[in-house]
């Protein structure tokens, strides 16, 4: 919601829902001069102006609505571990899911790192991957901490599939220093051929450069490096990847990059499709 | 005082300072001497829990289940453990190793997290397992949030709350703060886990029997993470000449440790200049050798990573956060990485 106000894209936000009329987030909005509705999903399906819909319920819900918004001609972004529709990263393949009717954002952690271990193995292959996603404790909600085996089983098939790994594995860390700790990510990509590793870590550098337009808190920490490690398949180089996201602040605090990183990639997926649709609409003219 | 239940764990604990490279006869040499000796409970698993073998971790030479099922077939009197660290395992290893049959599962989390335990304990209880909270860590937190935190895995069904001196940085007061106040406030039974970066290990875990632990833990020649833990065997000399009576063999455990486990160690576990920063700085022990990896290969000091490492406050799983901050270090003093 906030992402939407203060930017001047391709949408326009007519209508906040959820299930409780006494909720913190309705009041939220409806002090924003937002339209909101405490009915669930049923009065964003009776209005046939929304065109996108952000659904941050849960997988349990989502697997609900997925069919009613699919019936009524929504374009759903899905930003529970549902996985519905198939996993996007606006770096790297929104534009083959524009024709989608459901597109889901993996997970926070999965935001952040798969671009990466794509950005490696477009260069060469990824036979292992590993990531890593760290963040503050308090910034971790209950749907997650009740489901962590969700978070792994989305996060690691998204770095095969967005990342292009043949193996890989994703592992939570919620840290509860004090005070709060950024998002911090990292990548262990294992190579099994010789590479090129100027070319790898300028694959790296700039595909960071990308997300970095549409979350502004993220960046490398530090320039790629490769280290050798054992591995069971022998002792391999590894690229080890750090990452740290930082919150935009926009409402929750700047250590929530994990937050912010899901938010910001929402937004970033219903612009470019509301672009989408508004030059389909020109096109048709 | 109470006789506690003594669960050995160099096949676990122990797995961290071998690199991970336990082999089924080894598992099967050990396991045969504790059972014998009349060890209660063995613990075997990677060092990090079910499903650890990860480049953050480090790989396990051999697969963890199938020295899980050696230890069980091996085992004729004594309970086989496995550790749980949720995120790193996940439902499946849990199922596949109760499928095995080990008869425990010691489900970890830093010691302020216990709520992501929730969903295993209550599958490790339809699994028909007796579950075992650890509490890692628990030098970080004061007793009160130990008892909360240990409230919620006696809710969601844990037989047994740990405080796991993973960095082996509690001193004397703080262990009988910390296992006095669980001894109060939970129904179900409490232990203590040892680290020895300050020398307390057998010392520490003769004050959580003081204060009524019910569950202890020890490691063949102190073979664990870091400084290694209680050493079984001395623990044992101990508790008998105070008369407690474990009913487990001496004799056994001293051949076991002097002829089985010291020849597995990679160098004798002693509280050298690593392992006391480590300890000082309340680091997570099975960091040591992560940490002298980075040290060499970027050429800053093991010590001063520790520091680092302790004032960033990491726990349990974070070992990319070593190469973070040897990298710092290391463009500090301006060496190139």
């Amino acid at each position: 919601m906030y992402k939407i106000l203060k930017n001047d894209g391709n949408m326009e936000l007519a209508l906040v829902a959820g299930i409780d009329p006494k909720s913190e987030g309705l009041a939220r909005a409806r002090e924003k001069g937002i339209a909101t509705s405490h009915c669930g999903i049923d009065e964003i399906l009776e209005d046939s102006e929304i065109k996108i819909v952000f659904d941050a319920t849960s997988a349990k819900a989502h697997q609900l609505n997925a069919p009613k918004l699919k019936e009524h001609g929504k374009f759903a972004v899905d930003m529970t571990p549902a996985a519905v529709g198939p996993f996007v990263v606006p770096t790297v393949n929104l534009h083959e899911h524009l024709e989608e009717t459901n597109v889901n954002l993996i997970s926070c952690g999965g935001q952040a790192t798969t671009p990466l271990v794509h950005a490696v193995n477009r260069v060469v292959p990824v036979y292992y991957a590993e990531v890593i996603a760290t963040a503050a404790s308090l910034s971790i909600g209950p749907g997650t901490r009740q489901n962590v085996d969700e978070f792994v089983r989305t996060t690691a098939s998204a770095v095969q599939q967005i990342g292009g790994a043949k193996i890989a594995r994703a592992i939570p860390v919620f840290n509860p220093a004090q005070p709060p700790i950024n998002m911090t990510n990292s990548v262990y990509a294992v190579i099994k051929e010789e590479f090129d590793e100027s070319a790898v870590i300028e694959s790296v550098e700039s595909i960071a450069n990308e997300i970095s337009k549409y979350v502004p808190g993220y960046r490398l920490k530090g320039t790629p490096i490769v280290d050798y490690r054992e591995t069971p398949w022998g002792r391999l180089p590894t690229v080890v990847i750090m990452n740290e996201v930082v919150g935009a602040g926009d409402f929750f605090p700047t250590y929530a990059g994990n937050l912010d990183i899901m938010t910001a990639s929402a937004y970033q997926v219903g612009d470019v499709y509301a672009a989408h649709l508004l030059s389909v609409k020109e096109g048709a003219r | 005082m109470n006789i506690p239940r003594l669960t050995d764990t160099t096949l676990r604990d122990g797995d961290h300072a071998i690199s991970h490279s336990y082999t089924p006869q080894q598992v099967q040499a050990i396991v045969k001497d504790l059972d014998e000796a009349g060890v209660p409970v063995i613990e075997v698993s990677h060092g990090s829990g079910l499903n650890g073998s990860t480049i953050q971790q480090g790989f396990s030479k051999h697969s963890e289940l199938e020295l899980i099922k050696v230890a069980v077939q091996t085992a004729k009197n004594a309970k086989i453990a496995s550790l749980f660290v949720p995120g790193i395992g996940t439902s499946e290893e849990l199922k596949q190793a109760a499928e095995i049959g080990i008869s425990i599962i010691r489900i970890a989390v830093h010691c302020t997290e216990a709520d992501v335990t929730e969903q295993y304990f209550r599958l490790a209880k339809e699994l028909g397992l007796e579950t075992v909270g650890f509490l890692m860590m628990s030098h970080t937190q004061p007793a009160s949030v130990l008892v909360e935190q240990a409230k919620l895995m006696e809710s969601y069904g844990a037989d047994c709350v740990y405080v796991v001196d993973s960095a082996g940085a509690l001193v004397q007061s703080g262990v009988r703060e910390r296992v006095s106040a669980l001894k109060e406030a939970l129904s179900i039974e409490v232990g203590f886990h040892a680290h020895n970066n300050l020398g307390l290990a057998i010392g520490n875990t003769l004050t959580a029997l003081e204060c009524g632990a019910d569950q202890i833990d020890g490691t063949l020649r102190g073979l664990g993470a870091g400084a290694g833990n209680a050493q079984t065997e001395v623990l044992v000399a101990v508790l008998n000449k105070m008369k407690i009576e474990t009913g487990i063999n001496l004799a056994i455990l001293m051949d076991a440790a002097e002829e089985k486990v010291a020849p597995l160690m990679q160098s004798p576990i002693v509280i050298d200049r690593d392992n006391l920063s480590s300890g000082y700085a309340g680091v997570y022990n099975s960091f040591l050798l992560h940490v002298k990896h980075a040290a060499e290969k970027f050429g800053v000091g093991v010590a001063e990573i520790m520091e680092e490492l302790g004032k960033r406050q990491t726990i349990a799983g974070q070992e990319d956060w070593i190469i973070d901050v040897a990298v710092e270090l290391a463009s500090k003093k301006g060496i190139k990485v």
